[in-house]
């Protein structure tokens, strides 16, 4: 943690911009899989896309929230 | 010594746009005080709810059996509505909230679009107050219409026990669903929107600002180059803004809708 700190004398710039670096890999490792599974369920059920596709954009939305908060929070956090 | 320092002739350095795109005082700067709230988001929400209920007027204001005009756009408007939404979120009285989402729907999408619009170019519900608005309305509604079908003790029963789990899961379970229901729900109902409306804007913004910049003010032979890529990134990601624009506006009214549905049929 020391070394963390001790480096973030010589950084320059936003240090918000890595933490929305950070924020963004579960997210989207998330959307991957939402989508990856819908598109391969529509594939195997063609005559459900229409329940899929509702559920996909649902999941979708709920995991991208934590990208988003991410993305909000170095502006709130000055 | 940045890459944009390089590029741009001496003098002044590219500046990123950042939160002072935001900020809009008056739109009348030196008018009467009484007209301070008149700011440019005011401006676009009264258009959006114009143009709404000209759109709601010409379509189904005098609806004829063989539709005609603006009607066919208004019916397709419609039914995409209900049966993408209404129905498989709330069910078979999916209906009687048509007149709620369809109005929520296109408010947003109204609200949203204008952000890719010429002059008006401002997408509202890029400030936090807007959403806020709305989403704390359909909260406030979710939470009313739980207690009244569910009562009080029950609408907390279905939330954090819901039947059928081991119990030491409950342990767990509970605390969840409740920060999640009561605590999260409206605040990512809101964020969601105003994040993705904040984060286009200022692509956009950062985008065009670019090719003005290395095109226009400062014209090097090398940040040429730069100015074209920007100006080319400012058209494909006016196409995607207006792609995430229709879907953040689709996916509010498809949240709020479930979170009625949920209130409505608890077994759900």
């Amino acid at each position: 943690m020391s070394a963390v700190l001790a480096a973030t004398d010589h950084i320059g710039g936003n240090l918000g911009s890595i933490a929305y670096g950070l924020a963004a890999i579960g997210p989207g490792i998330g959307v991957g899989i939402i989508f990856g599974q819908g598109v391969q369920a529509m594939a195997r059920q063609p005559e459900m896309v229409n329940v899929i596709r509702q559920n996909m954009l649902l999941g979708f939305a709920l995991t991208e929230a934590l990208a988003l908060i991410g993305f909000v929070v170095p502006f709130v956090h000055k | 010594m940045s890459a944009p320092h390089l590029l741009a002739q001496s003098g002044d350095e590219f500046e990123a746009p950042g939160l002072h795109i935001f900020e809009w005082g008056p739109l009348f700067p030196g008018g009467p005080s009484w007209l301070d709230w008149l700011t440019k988001p005011v401006l676009i929400v009264a258009l959006a709810g114009l143009l709404l209920v000209v759109f709601a007027w010409r379509a189904f204001g005098n609806a004829q059996l063989v539709p005609r005009g603006v009607q066919n756009v208004g019916e397709v408007a419609y039914l995409f509505v209900r049966d993408q939404v209404a129905r498989p979120m709330i069910g078979k009285d999916g209906d009687r909230w048509m007149g709620f989402l369809f109005t929520t729907f296109f408010f947003v999408l109204f609200m949203n679009l204008a952000g890719v619009v010429p002059v008006l170019q401002l997408p509202v519900p890029s400030h936090i107050a807007f959403p806020i608005v709305l989403a704390a309305f359909v909260y406030v509604l979710m939470i009313f219409l739980s207690i009244k079908n569910q009562g009080f003790v029950g609408y907390f029963k279905n939330m954090m026990f819901p039947p059928g789990l081991p119990k030491p899961l409950y342990v767990i379970l509970a605390p969840i669903e409740f920060l999640s229901n009561i605590i999260l729900r409206p605040f990512t109902h809101s964020v969601r929107l105003f994040a993705n409306m904040f984060a286009g804007h200022l692509l956009l913004a950062f985008f065009s600002t670019v090719a003005w910049w290395f095109l226009v003010e400062k014209l090097t032979p090398l940040g040429a180059g730069v100015g074209v890529v920007g100006f080319l990134m400012t058209i494909v990601m006016t196409g995607f803004e207006i792609f995430v624009q229709s879907l953040q506006a689709f996916i509010f009214v498809l949240l709020a809708a479930s979170y009625i549905g949920g209130a409505l049929h608890p077994e759900h």
